[in-house]
């Protein structure tokens, strides 16, 4: 029988390092050079297939923009089974920010989290002030997983969702939600879901007596 | 900040969240400012850290109490109430992708000294020990009157008008007890104190049966609640006002509301500058000292709540994990009932085997802590415990003449009805249109 996990996804890092065009390569595979901040990007999945019997299902959480004046909500941060935290190759005080970003996880996200370190715009390795060696000793230092990506040709993209998937715990009781199941973790009471109206959807309410 | 706002919001609590969350939708350009470095205002919920260091600025939270970040302490108890209002915004903004809910356990009711569960149909209370057994038929007819009536069917009005009687006349038509009547006002519809008997009973029939149609909703009580406490709906809606354009700035002093010489509104000065916007919307806390010798808010009473850390289950709810207590005023000799609110761990807002129980009420006197002890007398020991005494700010103006349009405190009641109404209330004065909620297109990208 093929299963699905669903993870939840956040991204980090400085504005204008590409964290929305990454994630629009991953999961629409477009490019737009001259994307505003983030805006109405409400919701994002994507799927990754990682053998004939397993996917893995990524819910997608973008800053919204409240990464630029310190006001992300602790909510963002919950949860999250990993993230990806991006910084503009051709920047290096996006290193510097991203390292900030990190340590911000490590304090407030669940201590298995995945983290992910992206260097991205690859396609202007002329203009790089991050060399591979810096990042990646950073990145080993912690415990992070490490790439370089550009979101404008596509190049390492795939690879890094797919490289984050498979180090996912799928047997983590925490983390092996199937789809549609509740987030608090087995044994709980089940959560209650707003969106069924009672009489719209045709069937009877779930009664948890 | 140069740039030019539609709107400036000040204060991250829920009300002012839900109004930045749909001005942004609408189209409106909004910034959003907090002198806290965390979201919630008034309403937030605090991790242990956050709540010794508010109420007990020189002792550390106890480490026998478990991890801080397992904590979620809510600042105002309230739950959500499942066919209200609140629920349809969460539902028609959709940000109820964002968070989840779980039920909660219990709805009890103080009569004599002992607690019972408040019965919510004509089945139940057949079965209530809260009335003896010729009461019981009595409550049975009135139950089936109140789920029979049909507005345009006569028949079904048993000589009743809803909208000319008062719910005195109701009462006295079905002959129920004291007793039984304040279970009805205070327990299921709701009412603070006894000044509704009195006026025409349409308001109540309707109160009564949202309460008995959230029952039927979910089961076990009238109430839902938010995993990781309270503070999490004014982040989902903040989340929603940033995903439509709304700018987010934290822990930002608000040193001056800037007015032009006819007294509208300009802008908002914060750390020597000053951002300018056609209106700003805020939370009293806002506007108390004014720097043009304008009173904009008022006290209209104060609240007194007592946060209590338990390590065991209420006594006598059938250790519920979490549960809603009401003891009506005339119980206790009071004019306001007194509320009591549990959550537990099986909400994520405390370490495992710890109940978070709110004891609230109006103040009545000057020593309100003792008004609170028929509550706290019900929690059995309490470990430890954090009481606040809280005024309760309403705006003196409608903000039309000079575009500063100001929320209202929380008040005592146990569930976000009265939210939702000055959030229609204050998009009214804000816009000039009626609050109409329309189903979101979501971008759900697959």
């Amino acid at each position: 029988m093929s299963k699905q996990y669903q993870f939840k996804l956040v991204l980090l890092g400085e504005s204008a390092v590409g964290k929305s065009s990454l994630v629009l390569r991953f999961v629409k595979d477009q490019f737009d050079d001259y994307r505003e901040s983030t805006i109405g990007a409400a919701f994002l999945t994507q799927t990754v297939t990682l053998d004939d019997q397993t996917t893995v299902k990524f819910e997608i959480w973008d800053t919204a923009g409240q990464e630029r004046y310190k006001s992300l909500a602790p909510m963002y941060y919950r949860n999250a089974n990993c993230a990806v935290v991006v910084y503009d190759i051709t920047q290096s005080a996006s290193l510097e920010k991203a390292r900030t970003w990190i340590r911000e996880l490590q304090r407030q996200a669940d201590p298995s989290i995945v983290i992910a370190l992206c260097g991205n715009k690859l396609d202007l390795a002329a203009r790089r002030q991050v060399s591979q060696e810096e990042a990646k000793k950073y990145a080993d230092e912690e415990g992070l997983m490490w790439t370089e990506t550009s979101a404008k040709t596509g190049e390492g993209v795939t690879e890094i969702f797919t490289a984050i998937a498979q180090k996912l715990p799928l047997t983590a009781p925490s983390a092996t939600r199937a789809v549609g199941a509740g987030r608090a973790g087995p044994g709980a009471r089940p959560g209650v879901d707003l969106n069924k109206q009672p009489g719209t959807q045709g069937q009877p309410d779930a009664c948890n007596c | 900040m140069d740039e030019e706002y539609d709107v400036i919001v000040l204060g991250t609590g829920l009300t002012e969240c839900i109004l930045s969350g749909l001005l942004s939708v609408e189209g409106k350009k909004v910034l959003h400012m907090d002198r806290n470095d965390y979201y919630g205002g008034d309403s937030a919920s605090l991790n242990l850290t956050q709540l010794y260091r508010q109420f007990r600025p020189d002792q550390a939270a106890p480490a026998e109490l478990g991890r801080d970040r397992d904590y979620a302490v809510d600042l105002v108890p309230k739950f959500i109430i499942a066919s209200g209002e609140l629920t349809k915004i969460l539902v028609h903004t959709d940000v109820t992708r964002y968070l989840e809910f779980k039920q909660i356990a219990g709805s009890f009711v103080y009569r004599d000294g002992k607690i019972s569960k408040v019965p919510s149909t004509e089945m139940e209370a057949v079965k209530s020990p809260l009335m003896g057994l010729f009461e019981k038929r009595r409550a049975k007819k009135f139950f089936e009157f109140l789920q029979g009536w049909r507005d345009d069917d006569p028949a079904t009005h048993q000589g009743l008008n809803l909208d000319n009687d008062s719910m005195k006349t109701v009462y006295e038509k079905f002959g129920l007890e004291p007793g039984t009547q304040d279970f009805i006002g205070h327990a299921m519809a709701l009412y603070l104190d006894d000044d509704y008997i009195t006026k025409p009973a349409r308001p109540t029939y309707d109160r009564i049966i949202l309460y008995t149609s959230s029952m039927a909703r979910y089961g076990k009580s009238p109430y839902i609640y938010p995993l990781y406490g309270l503070g999490e709906l004014p982040q989902s809606f903040a989340r929603l006002s940033a995903i439509y354009g709304g700018t987010y700035m934290l822990d930002k002093s608000i040193d001056k509301i800037v007015t032009n010489s006819d007294g509208k509104f300009v802008g908002v000065t914060s750390g020597g500058e000053t951002v300018k916007a056609k209106q700003v919307i805020g939370d009293p806390s806002y506007f108390s000292g004014s720097d043009d010798g304008k009173v904009r808010v008022l006290e209209e009473g104060k609240v007194v709540r007592a946060i209590c850390l338990l390590k065991h289950p209420i006594p006598g709810t059938d250790d519920s994990d979490s549960c809603q207590i009401i003891i009506p005023q005339n119980q206790v000799n009071r004019r306001n009932d007194i509320y009591v609110a549990m959550v537990s761990s099986t909400h994520n807002v405390c370490a495992k085997d710890i109940y978070v129980a709110i004891v609230s009420t109006i103040v009545e006197t000057d020593k309100p802590e003792l008004e609170i002890r028929p509550g706290l007398a019900l929690l059995g020991p309490i470990y430890d415990k954090f009481v606040s005494i809280t005024p309760i700010y309403t705006p003196t103006s409608s903000g039309k003449e000079d575009n500063v349009f100001i929320t209202r405190s929380y008040d005592a009641t146990s569930h976000f009805e009265t939210v939702v109404e000055d959030v229609q209330d204050v998009w009214k004065r804000v816009t000039g249109t009626d609050l109409v909620l329309k189903k979101r297109e979501v971008e759900v990208q697959e």
